[in-house]
């Protein structure tokens, strides 16, 4: 006889989505790992778990495109079907947290696509009750700016910030997605009042970006792996409106704390205010 | 008809958006971005499918922008070339049906 499926919901960036299997050991993982993103609340989205049946894992990339009415999500350690319809979606896959982090990650893009939101290659954090966002390339600084964060200062990631609109702009969500530090943020949200891309440098400074530069750097750090154009084009919306509505400059520091005194008395107002 | 008369159209697979002077093109398959600069710009919101490139380059180009018409005419026939490589812009010696409203 089949073990009776058990689920466990999941609430990141204010959408709960229930996680459910039939195998005790990979719950109990996945309990611990979004440990603080639990919740009771009734879940919007379900994924059920299918561990028996994943195949051998390769090296393929990812790739999520529709078939019919639902997303396909593949990579070489997962194959995963989505149906927005019903909220419902099964994912076959080894008992691997990676892969279950990738795809929790790509169905959060898929849901933020639609309603205006992104998830973003960057660290972020609240001070003072506002979000700021750090991104850029590899090295940059993201978990640097992290480690110097003042102990006031509550760490949302250091690797992938959640992004919805809100009435006045956008909020960002703490993740339990993790980088450098291995450590999942805390599960709260604020305001945003900056993105900065980073450059480390000799003296801590903030110039401004264009707003094309703007859009351009922030696309290229938008996670997204969706092929569909309707898609697509949202996401460029999302990122011109996000442009319009954020204030986006080059923070180039110089790696000690008072970098955070830049950050705290930060005043800008967004490039097409 | 010229033997090296060019057409080009945008593709159906992208989206675009015009900010500040640029444009910003995304490839809905691959989602690789790219931003184009002024008379780039100029080339692809003229890019209908039946106007011949050389007639763009003279009309939008050569006319709005201070340039030697057959460097522009050169750097045209490459940028249309990169393009149409990344699945923006389609290319033919026939006119073609513009895919995407301008």
């Amino acid at each position: 006889m089949a073990a009776p499926r058990k689920a466990a919901c999941v609430e990141i960036g204010g959408i709960p989505i229930a996680l459910s299997t039939d195998d005790e050991r990979f719950l109990e993982l996945l309990r611990q790992r979004y440990d603080g993103f639990l919740s009771s609340s009734r879940p919007e989205f379900e994924l059920e778990f299918d561990l028996t049946s994943a195949g051998p894992v390769s090296d393929d990339d990812v790739r999520v495109r529709r078939e019919g009415d639902e997303w396909l999500l593949e990579r070489g350690d997962f194959h995963a079907r989505w149906d927005p319809r019903t909220g419902c979606g099964t994912v076959r896959q080894n008992a691997n947290p990676y892969s279950l982090d990738s795809v929790l990650r790509i169905l959060h893009s898929l849901i933020l696509a639609q309603r205006g939101g992104f998830l973003l290659h960057a660290a972020s954090a609240i001070c003072d009750g506002r979000a700021y966002l750090f991104s850029g390339v590899s090295g940059a600084g993201k978990t640097t700016m992290t480690r110097l964060a003042p102990a006031d200062v509550t760490l949302l990631t250091d690797e992938i910030s959640y992004l919805r609109p809100s009435a006045d702009g956008y909020s960002a969500f703490g993740t339990p997605f993790a980088g450098e530090l291995a450590k999942a943020g805390e599960n709260c949200k604020a305001p945003v009042s900056a993105l900065f891309f980073l450059e480390k440098g000799p003296e801590n400074r903030v110039d401004e970006l264009s707003s094309a530069e703007a859009v351009r750097r922030l696309m290229r750090n938008i996670l997204f792996f969706a092929e569909d154009q309707g898609l697509v084009e949202k996401l460029l919306d999302t990122a011109c409106d996000f442009v319009a509505r954020v204030p986006i400059r080059r923070l180039t520091f110089h790696p000690d704390a008072r970098v955070w005194d830049e950050v705290r008395n930060f005043q800008g107002v967004p490039q097409h205010a | 008809m010229p033997e090296n008369c060019i057409y080009i159209a945008r593709s159906s697979a992208i989206a675009a958006r015009a900010l500040a002077g640029e444009m910003m093109v995304m490839n809905s398959v691959d989602s690789t971005f790219f931003t184009l600069n002024e008379v780039a710009t100029a080339i692809f919101q003229a890019a209908d499918g039946h106007t011949p490139l050389r007639e763009i380059v003279r009309d939008r180009v050569c006319e709005q922008f201070d340039v030697d018409p057959e460097q522009a005419q050169a750097d045209a026939e490459q940028f249309v070339a990169e393009l149409s490589g990344h699945g923006i812009l389609l290319v033919s010696n026939q006119p073609l049906a513009s895919e995407t409203p301008r």
